[in-house]
């Protein structure tokens, strides 16, 4: 990675992070993804050969995230130690999640039975919690650590999930389309109103001013194409509209295009460090104090950018 | 028990960058990497402006944020409040520097050297290959704890078992010592004057106190 230096100026305000690069924010954006698709198809009630492949791309995408962040660690031959601290890392969590994904997913694949795929799907909602709370848990970034952050993700892995269900349903002609489309429709709604909660909080309980101008800067992209469009395609499938499974699809790819657009821009883009503060600027001499100073924030009372 | 701090009296800093230098001499960390760092900040408009200057580095949290998230146990903190990293624990995920609201962690995945591919003689002598591909940070100079446990000699007190920052400190500004021992400077220090905790509202209870003025 290219050496990243500063200028000296710059050292106390908020930094975009830099030590996550693409391939962590592939381990959100898939396995997210791959979460809410095992729940999805849990309870969406489709047949066999099509709940099978969902399954299956379900945990392909798992895998494809986890494989991501391998290749990202700094000793990736020392990667069981994850394992250590279930205590109260999340990041074991997942591991630890991920391992039971696989088994009931697994055995899901080969025995087809209904009971496994359930498990799965429940398996793979907590995995989608897990990386939701990773981020949350990572106080030195305040656009992930805020509470709506939690919301987002999971609301967001299950509307991916969802999409995903939309396509393979599109692809099989599934008979359980309409009740597909139907609760994508739902989960796209509610990400669109997780979304804008967490804008909102974010700008009511502060940020750095760089990390909201990225989320406010992509936020009308998202609600047209990652939320309106697949909306209104979702409701043309539900209403039987000619060419049904070809809306059903669109609406699928656009709700999963859009989850991880707003993923790796929040796990890249807007993510900017708490940067460094003064309480109180020191008094000299016969002076005063100054008031609290914390560059690149504008929004906590009394601080002035520095 | 022992309960270490620092203290930073912001009064005093000149941003000299002497306890920056000391600490890159003590701990050899590669180019780009500075365990400790002081901060030139400008605040203010014109014309009432003020420039402070603030040291900044591992705040050796009482509940430490990278511990809580570390999934390999590589990060602990111990009895005496120090923060810690077994480098042969740690895997690199990265997830302990995302948590820390400090910048104080670093993660350098290929060896640097000052000014070519390959080392110079005081490099390679002092080049750790368990630092690469691992996270780390200021240590609070914690060999040199340990050995005021053997010596019995007093960390803040004797220079040999005082971190180096501290140590080079050309205004008297940076302190350390024992919070829990009631004779320490640090803890007079503290009882005397005005000081504030960065970043205190994340509940990560840092163990740097930065004075700001008399009682």
């Amino acid at each position: 990675m290219k050496p990243f230096i500063p200028r000296a100026a710059a050292l106390a305000a908020p930094k975009q992070q830099r030590n996550w690069d693409w391939r962590a924010a592939a381990n959100f954006i898939c396995g997210g993804a791959g979460g809410g698709l095992l729940l999805a198809v849990a309870f969406a009630g489709i047949e066999t050969p099509a709940a099978r492949i969902a399954v299956l791309l379900g945990l392909a995408l798992i895998a494809t995230g986890l494989t991501c962040v391998w290749f990202e660690i700094g000793r990736p031959w020392r990667a069981m130690n994850v394992y250590r601290h279930f205590a109260t890392s999340w990041m074991t969590r997942e591991a630890v999640v991920a391992l039971v994904v696989f088994a009931m997913g697994g055995l899901a694949l080969l025995t087809g039975a209904k009971a496994f795929i359930v498990l799965a799907g429940i398996c793979g909602l907590a995995f989608l919690y897990s990386q939701a709370r990773i981020l949350a848990a990572n106080k030195g970034i305040p656009a992930w650590r805020h509470p709506a952050s939690v919301p987002l993700l999971v609301g967001t892995g299950l509307a991916e999930g969802a999409g995903f269900l939309s396509c393979v349903a599109a692809w099989f002609g599934a008979a359980a389309s309409s009740w597909v489309a139907l609760v994508l429709m739902v989960l796209i709604g509610l990400r669109a109103w997780f979304w804008k909660s967490f804008l909102a909080r974010l700008d009511g309980d502060g940020a750095p001013d760089a990390a909201l101008k990225v989320l406010h800067g992509m936020s009308s992209r998202l609600l047209l194409l990652g939320h309106a469009v697949p909306a209104i395609a979702a409701a043309l499938a539900l209403a039987g509209a000619p060419g049904r499974g070809g809306w059903l699809l669109a609406a699928g790819f656009l709700t999963v295009g859009g989850g991880w657009f707003m993923k790796y821009t929040l796990v890249r883009r807007a993510a900017f460090t708490q940067g460094l503060s003064i309480a109180h600027l020191p008094v000299r001499g016969r002076g005063v104090s100054g008031p609290q100073v914390k560059p690149g924030w504008k929004s906590i009372p009394g601080a002035k950018a520095g | 028990m022992s309960r270490y701090v620092m203290t930073i009296d912001l009064r005093r800093c000149v941003g000299c960058q002497t306890c920056t230098a000391a600490c890159k001499g003590a701990n050899a960390t590669p180019p780009g990497i500075q365990w400790r760092r002081v901060l030139d900040i400008e605040s203010g408009e014109f014309p009432d402006v003020r420039r402070t200057f603030l040291p900044v580095a591992c705040m050796h949290c009482g509940n430490p944020p990278c511990e809580e998230v570390c999934p390999t146990r590589a990060t602990t903190k111990r009895a005496d409040g120090l923060v810690a990293i077994d480098y042969d624990l740690c895997i690199g995920c990265a997830n302990c520097v995302m948590a820390c609201p400090y910048d104080a962690r670093s993660i350098v995945h290929e060896p640097h050297y000052a000014y070519s591919d390959s080392p110079m003689a005081s490099e390679a002598k002092r080049f750790d290959p368990n630092r690469v591909g691992v996270s780390m940070k200021c240590t609070f100079c914690k060999d040199r704890i340990e050995l005021a446990e053997r010596t019995g000699q007093i960390p803040g007190v004797d220079p040999e078992v005082t971190p180096a920052c501290v140590n080079s400190c050309i205004s008297g500004a940076m302190g350390f010592g024992d919070m829990e021992d009631s004779q320490s400077s640090v803890r007079r220090l503290l009882a005397e004057t005005q000081h504030f905790r960065m970043h205190e509202e994340l509940g990560t209870e840092p163990s740097v106190y930065y004075v700001w003025d008399k009682s």
